[in-house]
């Protein structure tokens, strides 16, 4: 037994990486998790619309975060506005002041939901905003029961591909390298970006029929509604599996054992599952961990999955999601290329005239590209 | 696709490092077509460092290299570098897909697995092969598309016998057909075989020229002793040969009685071992 301990070790002190991940990991995951594990809702995000607008926005409950006032606009824009995802609660004023203000919310956001359903609830009936909307009964759009699977399953989609894409592509160039076929790749006439696409094409077929399994299933089994353009839904499914191969292949070429490579897209995992907006809410997270994020791929997945299944969404409104991951898919796809680069053509590509082409046959004469410059 | 005749592939005056370890220093190699070029030495000399930057797949810190396209290359690495979870089958359609190989490519195939001798093993996974069949199909990966320079990094190295041979014969058909080889090896009878032989030591170049050429160079002279006539002043520069010991007498003055031994090339690779060793162990000396 003491032979064995004493091995690992040996060998657990040459693994840094690994000696490093268990001894700084808990702390960091600790203080980053302690302060995105947040459902408290502090802001609102609102719209007000109606004739009376202006007078209404001025006296709501101080929840709501009010990013519009547009006393043209009536019900329909309201609507429109949470679709849209441009706030969660929308205030419809009256055409008269004896009538009542409509208070629509989106049933998507569940804490920021709640939070708007206590803060109408508490307001005291003598103040302006009590008497504004105190005795209103809020509207829950697009999810009226406000069912947890309706707003979870889009985002677990997300999540499930992201486990099984992360790892799979993951150990790919790590096998690859410890079976020592990557130097095989390295001589044969690839470019570093052949190898990138050629690694994830098969899984991102894969993982698209998984995707189109799993909604088929969200629908059929939890009833999850699909209000949106599958055709829209799809593209941002695509951008997604882009970017989540793409880290895996990433995590590939930076690792030099499959055990590294899983560490490593464990770490990427818990973090997306934390700090996405699938759990807690993005807004009740700490801002600065909050910006963690915004640079992980299943946060702007999440928006596009929700907004489109559940409200309906136009690709319009979530082009910034969309933006989002192609950025990232064009990150991942830029630093996987130039980490395949080191591996695939150290010496860089040799030439021996620019005549040549692919099929072509190579003269006689030979190249003499200098080492160091080539 | 055939090899284009005279051309001549190489490197000159090459240094690569490791990090801080120097893995080949001011190393240069001739690989002419239609020629078996071996690179010879011991674990660590840098014959494996000096083929992968012949082929690409190391960048040097100084010095040229000259080679051809990427696709124009056939490169057996030192660990095959066949895909052990394929079909023999699959691991040459892909080899021919990665090369764009389409024109004749069946009959192709077919003749190279039989001179192979795997044409009955198309559909067994290459991971459930013999070493030398393993070794084999890398041969047939390296040349399929008929390239101009082929490296092979020890191809025969923990082979069988019988196989050895069976890949020398494709290594001699690959090169009566044009193409330029370079080969490592740590079997001195295989390297004799070769056309040229460059021994490195350490990195550096001891020898290099044709075997027969490097063989009669040997300075001193060489003869066969019991091992119970190796005296203690002889000892270090002595080595087994059968049940003798060969010894390497620098001055050429041999001990009574003993009789001249004509040099072979492995006795040749050693001396120029032994000569480098003294050398480095007087430098370390003074040094000191």
């Amino acid at each position: 037994m003491w032979a064995i301990a004493v091995k690992e070790f040996l060998q657990l002190r040459r693994d840094r990486r690994t000696v490093a991940m268990l001894l700084l990991l808990p702390f960091v995951f600790l203080i980053v998790f302690g302060y995105a594990a947040n459902f408290d809702v502090k802001s609102v995000r609102a719209v007000v619309v109606g004739p009376f607008a202006a007078q209404a926005a001025a006296v709501l409950p101080k929840v709501f975060d009010v990013v519009a006032t547009r006393p043209a606009d009536g019900r329909a824009q309201a609507v429109d506005s949470l679709r849209r995802g441009e706030a969660v609660v929308a205030i419809v004023t009256p055409s008269s002041l004896s009538g009542k203000p409509q208070l629509l919310v989106d049933g998507t956001e569940f804490f920021a939901a709640r939070a708007a359903q206590v803060a109408v609830a508490s307001a005291p009936s003598t103040s302006a905003a009590g008497r504004l909307v105190g005795s209103v009964k809020p509207q829950i759009l697009f999810n009226p029961e406000l069912r947890t699977s309706v707003i979870m399953i889009p985002g677990l989609l997300g999540l499930i591909l992201v486990f099984i894409g992360t790892i799979a592509t993951a150990l790919g160039v790590v096998r690859e390298r410890q079976a020592g076929t990557m130097e095989q790749l390295a001589v044969m006439p690839f470019r570093p970006r052949d190898v990138f696409l050629g690694k994830i094409a098969p899984y991102l077929l894969l993982a698209a029929v998984d995707m189109a399994v799993v909604v088929a299933a969200g629908l059929l089994v939890f009833n999850v509604p699909f209000r949106g353009s599958v055709l829209a839904f799809a593209l941002g499914a695509v951008l997604f599996l882009f970017v989540t191969l793409g880290i895996g292949v990433l995590i590939s070429t930076v690792s030099q054992t499959q055990g590294q490579a899983i560490q490593l897209a464990m770490m990427t995992l818990l973090p997306q599952i934390l700090l996405s907006g699938f759990i807690f809410p993005l807004y009740s997270i700490a801002a600065g961990i909050r910006w963690i994020g915004y640079v992980l791929p299943l946060t702007y997945f999440v928006r596009i999955a929700r907004g489109i299944m559940v409200r309906g969404a136009p690709v319009s409104s979530l082009w910034f999601s969309f933006l989002m991951l192609a950025v990232l898919g064009t990150l991942v796809f830029s630093l996987s290329v130039l980490r395949f680069r080191r591996d695939l053509a150290p010496a860089g590509r040799s030439r021996t005239s620019p005549a040549i082409s692919a099929g072509e046959e190579s003269p006689p004469r030979p190249d003499a590209s200098a080492g160091a410059a080539s | 696709m055939t090899p284009s005749a005279g051309s001549v592939w190489g490197v000159h005056d090459l240094t690569v490092r490791y990090g801080h370890r120097l893995a080949l220093d001011g190393v240069s190699l001739r690989v002419p077509s239609r020629q078996v070029t071996a690179v010879v030495g011991g674990d660590g000399s840098g014959k494996s460092t000096l083929l992968r930057t012949l082929a690409g797949a190391v960048r040097p810190v100084s010095g040229s290299v000259d080679r051809p396209l990427a696709r124009r290359i056939g490169y057996v690495s030192a660990t095959s570098g066949v895909y052990t979870d394929l079909t023999v089958d699959e691991n040459i359609i892909f080899v021919a897909r990665a090369y764009g190989l389409h024109e004749g490519l069946p009959a192709r195939i077919a003749a190279l697995l039989e001179r192979a001798g795997l044409s009955s093993a198309r559909g067994r996974l290459a991971g459930k092969l013999s070493g030398g069949m393993r070794q084999k199909l890398a041969f047939v990966l390296a040349v399929l598309a008929e390239p101009e320079l082929l490296i092979l990094d020890e191809p025969t190295t923990g082979v069988d016998p019988v196989s050895r041979s069976e890949i020398w014969r494709l290594i001699a058909d690959a090169a009566a057909r044009g193409a330029a080889i370079a080969l490592a090896t740590t079997y001195l009878d295989e390297a004799e075989r070769a056309a040229q032989v460059l021994v490195l030591d350490r990195g550096r170049a001891l020898l290099a020229g044709p075997p027969d050429e490097v063989a009669a160079a040997l300075p001193g002279a060489l003869c066969d002793l019991p091992p119970a006539q190796v005296t203690a002043d002889l000892a270090p520069l002595s080595w087994r040969n059968g049940s003798m010991r060969r010894v390497w007498v620098p001055g050429g003055a041999l001990p009574t009685g003993a009789a001249a031994v004509q040099p072979r090339l492995a006795d040749a690779v050693i001396v120029a071992c032994l000569q480098a060793e003294v050398s480095a162990s007087a430098s370390a000396g003074s040094a000191a």
